[in-house]
């Protein structure tokens, strides 16, 4: 099996060749999304050295800007050939490379650019994300997505013996991380005392359980193999891609403690022709301790229910035995509302050698794991050096 | 479902709700039970669905506490009724944190008002008169 949505994408066809963030954290009064994505994009094109008139393929999706390629395109003033708005929460950036390898591989378009921008720190959450009103749901008044998460924790504390404590465990893990990261938001050591007791939000979920909320964007730049190694940096390569969609809504998820990671996970494995083992780093979407739990067990690195009991005593914390979300997460790195984009940056920053102190000795081949909406949508990405061609 | 010019589904379920009960639908191409209320079931894509009224009685599958600033912990909890469909839900006359997983309870109508029109909420079963 490969990609079922994309059947046609070759391993190693695309690669990336830029990838930068914008500025991070609380931008300046007045700051729109648009100006951080225009940043990460010539952030990204300088990283390779294309320009602008070189972007012919625009991939964007945004929750301040719903027609996304159209505005971005206007903010630009360029005329993409090939243009893609999919917008399925914090994993569309994933599903953007899939859709960029195809139209790349089909010739749409040869120089692809991914883009997001947020001003949620700015602006609050709740204007920078308005939530879709639903009749099942809404008199309840559930705070989304805490809330959500918050339900699958409990499902898989009561079906596994999931522990808090293992839960703070990966929070505590994504800051030791963070602090290897000066681009990171949190810059003190944390405990899981300090998780436990932390303001609660949704039960088990403590503010420290949940992912950051802050300005910021990224961009990275795509085009055909033939084409990345005459390029500024080391290319990337795309082995394998995989999409699926579970549900919109909590009420519809059809087991609270399997996501769609298990049928995303399992294309983008067939795609590259590899397993779980040959995954020498993680990057996993992140906006709840539990969220990567989850995905350790349905990515294949652990048993179903295992997943809290993996994490424990450091083992995705540096120097433990899985390199796991080494920028800090959205946990204590950065998240900016879809924070997808910004889980395959440091993923590509890991196989090219970019990532300093936290850097992982060796790394040819670095999984993201996109999520989006409240375990709703999954997408995978499996990045390779030029070795693993 | 004949015409949504003449009634919708959230329209049957809520008038469903003001003579006091929980209805849901089946599709009888596959006989399934479905909810959230469809104007086509589905899977099937079928047109061919009856209206069914519940017996109100279900199982907590999940729990949480939501903590507002200024309120105390509020319920929201997901729900499978014995009749094999599952919805969210509030249960009350309890403590939001003492809402456990496996817990029976009994659906009643909370009453709406001017802004909110009533919805559907459960009580734990050895409350339930």
């Amino acid at each position: 099996m490969s990609n079922p949505n994309l059947a046609g994408l070759q391993r190693g066809s695309v690669a990336v060749v830029g990838a930068a963030e914008s500025d991070l954290g609380q931008m300046a009064a007045g700051t729109q999304p648009m100006d951080l994505m225009a940043q990460a994009t010539m952030r990204a094109l300088e990283d390779c050295g294309l320009t602008l008139k070189d972007v012919d393929g625009l991939f964007v999706a945004a929750t301040q800007v719903r027609m996304g390629p159209m505005a971005f395109a206007e903010y630009l003033r360029i005329k993409p050939k090939y243009f893609d708005g999919t917008i399925i929460g914090g994993s569309s950036f994933m599903s953007h490379v899939a859709h960029a390898q195809a139209a790349l591989q089909l010739g749409l378009c040869n120089v692809a650019v991914i883009a997001y921008g947020s001003t949620q720190r700015s602006v609050s959450r709740a204007a920078a994300s308005p939530r879709d009103f639903n009749p099942f749901e809404s008199p309840y008044r559930p705070f989304m997505p805490s809330t959500a998460y918050a339900m699958a924790a409990m499902r898989h504390m009561h079906q596994y013996g999931t522990t808090r404590e293992q839960l703070a465990e990966v929070a505590v893990s994504a800051r030791k991380w963070a602090l290897l990261n000066p681009k990171a938001w949190e810059k003190e050591p944390l405990t899981i005392e300090q998780v436990l007791n932390a303001r609660m939000v949704c039960y088990p979920l403590t503010v420290r359980d949940c992912c950051l909320v802050l300005d910021g964007g990224g961009a990275i730049v795509m085009v055909r193999a033939d084409r990345a190694k005459s390029l500024k940096k080391k290319p990337v390569y795309v082995l394998g891609t995989g999409e699926s969609l579970s549900h919109a809504n909590i009420s519809s998820m059809p087991d609270f403690t399997v996501s769609a990671a298990k049928e995303s996970g399992a294309q983008a494995y067939a795609a590259a022709k590899m397993k779980p083992a040959d995954m020498q780093m993680l990057s996993l979407y992140d906006a709840f301790t539990i969220t990567p739990i989850l995905f350790l067990e349905d990515l294949g690195f652990c048993p179903k229910g295992e997943g809290g009991r993996f994490v424990a005593d450091g083992a995705i914390a540096p120097g433990g035995k899985l390199p796991v979300n080494t920028s800090g997460g959205g946990l204590s790195y950065c998240h900016p509302g879809m924070y997808g984009l910004l889980v395959m940056i440091e993923a590509i920053r890991q196989v090219r050698g970019e990532c300093g102190q936290r850097q992982v000795k060796g790394c040819d081949v670095a999984l993201a794991q996109g999520n989006g909406g409240v375990l709703s949508s999954e997408c995978t990405v499996i990045f390779g050096s030029e070795s693993t061609l | 479902m004949s015409s949504l010019l003449e009634k919708s589904p959230l329209g049957v379920f809520q008038a469903h709700l003001a003579k006091g009960e929980l209805a849901y639908q089946v599709c009888l191409d596959d006989n399934k039970p479905f909810f959230y209320p469809r104007a086509y079931a589905p899977v099937t894509g079928s047109e061919n669905i009856e209206w069914r009224v519940s017996k109100g009685l279900g199982t907590v599958y999940t729990t949480t506490a939501v903590h507002y600033k200024g309120e105390p912990p509020l319920n929201v909890a997901m729900i499978d009724l014995d009749e094999g469909f599952r919805m969210m839900s509030r249960v009350e006359d309890i403590d939001s944190m003492q809402v456990k997983i496996g817990m029976r309870v009994k659906f009643r109508v909370y009453p709406g008002n001017d802004k909110q029109a009533p919805y559907p909420v459960f009580t734990p079963v050895e409350n339930a008169k």
